[in-house]
């Protein structure tokens, strides 16, 4: 009987909105799962409504976050003693005409803001990565110790470098794949195929944590079936 | 004589297995033992590193379908920044995570007695990711004048001590995927000498272990059990650590699934071989 | 024109942002992050741009009909009750508004804690068993580097759990399943993913400068 109140009402204290949302949350979660079995009515409204639901938050989330303390108070009301940002008048433009892309005469104005965006990205990208990923990388490969760690750690880390070297000879070499290339060619797919296997145990592992949350949820916090 | 054909097994079989041996290491816990990983351990005591009193950066890029892994991360890094007196500012790349941030903030800080704009802030989110990320760098107040609630951050205590990324003594990410931890790696841990630590899903994982080995991260949480290992050293063990049960049931049944589906490979190409000899053979005569 | 200015601006902007990079001048850094704030607001627009089309091509199905437009109809009205919940002016509704407010307890968060987490939560746990079903029917020992897939994700996938733990206690350190799962993390998949980041960061290299300079320009689409 105490599970069944407990069922109903949530523990001692729970708000009457919170019991709601676990059982709206309850019931969503198998509306989904229904489509485990097959495709069917419930499951597509569950869908329609998660895609209503997420929409609705990414607008209300980008207007609160983003667009009010970046361009809206700015331009229109700024803080007591500091002065209109009139320049923010120039993304504000862009984001107006990146929305012109709705009006087919119009959307050719699109392409500026998208050529500002992609400008700025290409350039912020190609510092990134060359900076973040391929000096630091670099050097970590060939500061990599050989000398310390004892002799196991030797040979892995000396491996690593090999390891490096070879996968980026499959990558990149557009000589053909044989005598010596080849070989180390080969090598490099070894340590990909190591490397895509223990992707996939790691991926297994993520979904597997996915589903037990969902199933904590359902079992715990909804059910009141675990301790 | 038509004999049971493992290549036929209903899918649904399997997704029934799925479910019961999930569920039931929930209802039914073992406890099994589970030691710290390298990476988890260093990223450990490099929270432990940070003098009390310093600002930490809990920067939130992730959203709801990765909870599972991600949120029980979130709520022992605020449990070891807060017992360590350090004080959070939180941001977030994706507009789904200041919520959740939120969900771990409130029950913790009620628990260590911190108060809101003093010992933590909620930035939001901001659109933008690696742009937002170097407009941080410059300026965190600029790039953020207002935090989740719409309050400007001149008016926040906290924010009045925190300028750019050289107020902050430690980030740490916790991501599902970008702008993520490769954005914070590439843009600011570099450019801008941060330390960096990471907290990501199991599938992210893998090809960030060449930033633990460069030491460009100072530590990495991978998946699942990165962070029940982390809830263990926070002394504080949660829905990581009780999921690792099922986690491990599951896994041994998806190995043996693996080996069930060689076992009919191999039987079957063992069948087609005999049947070519066979073939061969009456052609021959 | 139509092309010349977008690309004139796509080199502008992909200058400027060099220049900050490499010039540490205090009047190119304040430009500069202006200019990252600029990036923000623009950015939220092209947001804006998938939300509205999503809108759009519900409205179309819901005018014209078409098969499912009921779904179509449940879609925009939820999203309708959301954005009114999230961005009514609250202000007139006292200090901690229920309506008009994103925060914790406003009848907006409700939505989002209770319905979207659960289901985008749920949506990806599914691949949990479907992962497992491919699992069982595509992962075969047909080659040696197939093999070497195989045994690394087996070993990955238990000792990367307690159970593995379990089944190797009492061997040497070096031979149990999560020392070896510690080992293939640290030095092949670091090897071989190392190998891929300095390709990728190449090939971005290349591919940024590129569109910097004009020479790459599929992102502006066709030719009217």
């Amino acid at each position: 009987m105490n599970w069944l109140q407990e069922l109903f009402t949530g523990a001692p204290g729970t708000p009457p909105s919170a019991v709601w949302g676990t059982w709206v949350a309850g019931l969503l979660t198998l509306a989904i799962y229904s489509f485990l079995y097959k495709d069917n009515p419930v499951y597509r409204f569950a869908e329609s409504l998660f895609v209503g639901v997420g929409a609705a938050y990414w607008l209300a989330i980008l207007y609160h976050n983003t667009l009010v303390p970046k361009l809206f108070v700015p331009l229109f009301f700024p803080p007591e003693g500091q002065p209109v940002l009139w320049y923010r008048v120039f993304p504000g433009v862009l984001a107006a005409f990146m929305l012109l892309r709705f009006f087919p005469k119009l959307s050719w104005l699109s392409r500026w803001s998208l050529g500002f965006v992609v400008g700025m990205y290409a350039a912020v990208n190609t510092t990134g990565f060359a900076q973040g990923d391929l000096v630091a990388q670099i050097h970590a490969t060939v500061t990599t110790p050989l000398t310390s760690g004892g002799g196991l750690v030797i040979a892995l880390n000396a491996a690593a470098i090999v390891g490096v070297i070879a996968t980026l000879i499959y990558f990149f070499f557009s000589k053909e794949h044989r005598g010596p290339v080849g070989a180390a060619a080969r090598l490099g797919i070894w340590f990909l195929m190591v490397a895509f296997g223990a992707s996939f145990g790691y991926t297994v592992m993520g979904r597997v944590s996915l589903l037990i949350g969902r199933m904590t949820f359902l079992l715990r916090d909804w059910l009141h079936l675990m301790q | 004589m038509a004999g049971f054909d493992l290549r036929q097994i209903d899918r649904r079989v399997i997704f029934t297995l799925i479910f019961v041996v999930v569920a039931w290491p929930l209802l039914r816990p073992m406890r099994l033992p589970m030691d710290v990983t390298p990476p988890v351990q260093r990223l450990y005591e490099a929270v432990e590193a940070v003098p009390p009193g310093s600002i930490v950066m809990l920067a939130g890029d992730y959203s709801p379908d990765t909870m599972p892994e991600l949120q029980p991360m979130v709520i022992s890094f605020v449990r070891h920044a807060f017992r360590r007196d350090l004080k959070i500012v939180t941001t977030s790349l994706w507009a789904n995570s200041p919520p959740l941030i939120e969900d771990a903030l409130a029950p913790l800080a009620a628990e260590f007695g911190k108060t809101y704009g003093v010992d933590f802030v909620n930035l939001g989110y901001m659109a933008g990711g690696t742009v937002t990320l170097l407009g941080m760098g410059a300026s965190i107040p600029n790039t953020f004048p207002q935090d989740y609630y719409g309050t400007p951050v001149a008016g926040l205590p906290l924010m009045r001590e925190v300028t750019n990324f050289d107020d902050i003594a430690l980030v740490m990410n916790v991501s599902s995927g970008t702008p993520g931890t490769r954005e914070w790696v590439q843009q600011v841990q570099g450019r801008y000498r941060v330390r960096l630590a990471s907290g990501t899903t199991a599938v992210a994982a893998p090809p960030f272990y060449p930033y633990v080995q460069s030491g460009q991260l100072v530590g990495l949480l991978g998946g699942l059990k990165g962070a029940a290992e982390y809830e263990m050293l926070v002394d504080a063990p949660g829905d990581a650590v009780r999921g690792m049960d099922a986690q491990s049931i599951v896994h041994a049944l998806i190995v043996f699934f693996i080996l069930l589906g060689n076992v009919a490979y191999f039987a079957e190409r063992r069948a087609q071989r005999a049947r070519g000899g066979a073939a061969q053979r009456e052609v021959t005569a | 024109m139509r092309r010349e200015i977008p690309l004139a601006i796509t080199f502008l902007a992909g200058m400027f942002m060099l220049v900050d990079f490499f010039v540490p001048h205090h009047r190119v850094s304040a430009a500069g992050e202006e200019l990252k704030q600029w990036g923000t607001i623009v950015i939220a627009a092209s947001i804006l741009l998938g939300i509205g089309n999503l809108i759009r091509v519900h409205s179309k199905k819901i005018a014209r009909r078409q098969s499912g437009w009921g779904f179509s109809l449940v879609c925009l009205s939820v999203m309708a009750v959301m954005l009114w919940f999230g961005m009514w002016p609250g202000a007139k509704l006292g200090p901690n508004p229920l309506v008009g407010s994103i925060a914790q307890g406003s009848y907006f968060n409700w939505m989002y804690l209770n319905m979207d987490v659960p289901l985008q939560g749920t949506m990806f746990s599914l691949l949990a068993f479907f992962i497992a079903s491919a699992a069982y029917r595509a992962f075969r020992l047909r080659s040696p580097e197939a093999s070497l897939l195989l045994i690394s994700a087996i070993v990955v996938m238990l000792g990367r759990v307690p159970l593995g733990q379990l089944l190797t206690k009492g061997l040497p350190e070096k031979a149990t399943l999560p020392w070896l799962t510690e080992a293939i993390m640290t030095y092949p998949n670091m090897a071989a993913f190392r190998g891929i980041l300095m390709g990728a960061a190449l090939g971005v290299m290349a591919m940024g400068l590129r569109i910097i300079l004009g020479i790459e320009r599929s992102y502006l689409g066709g030719e009217k």
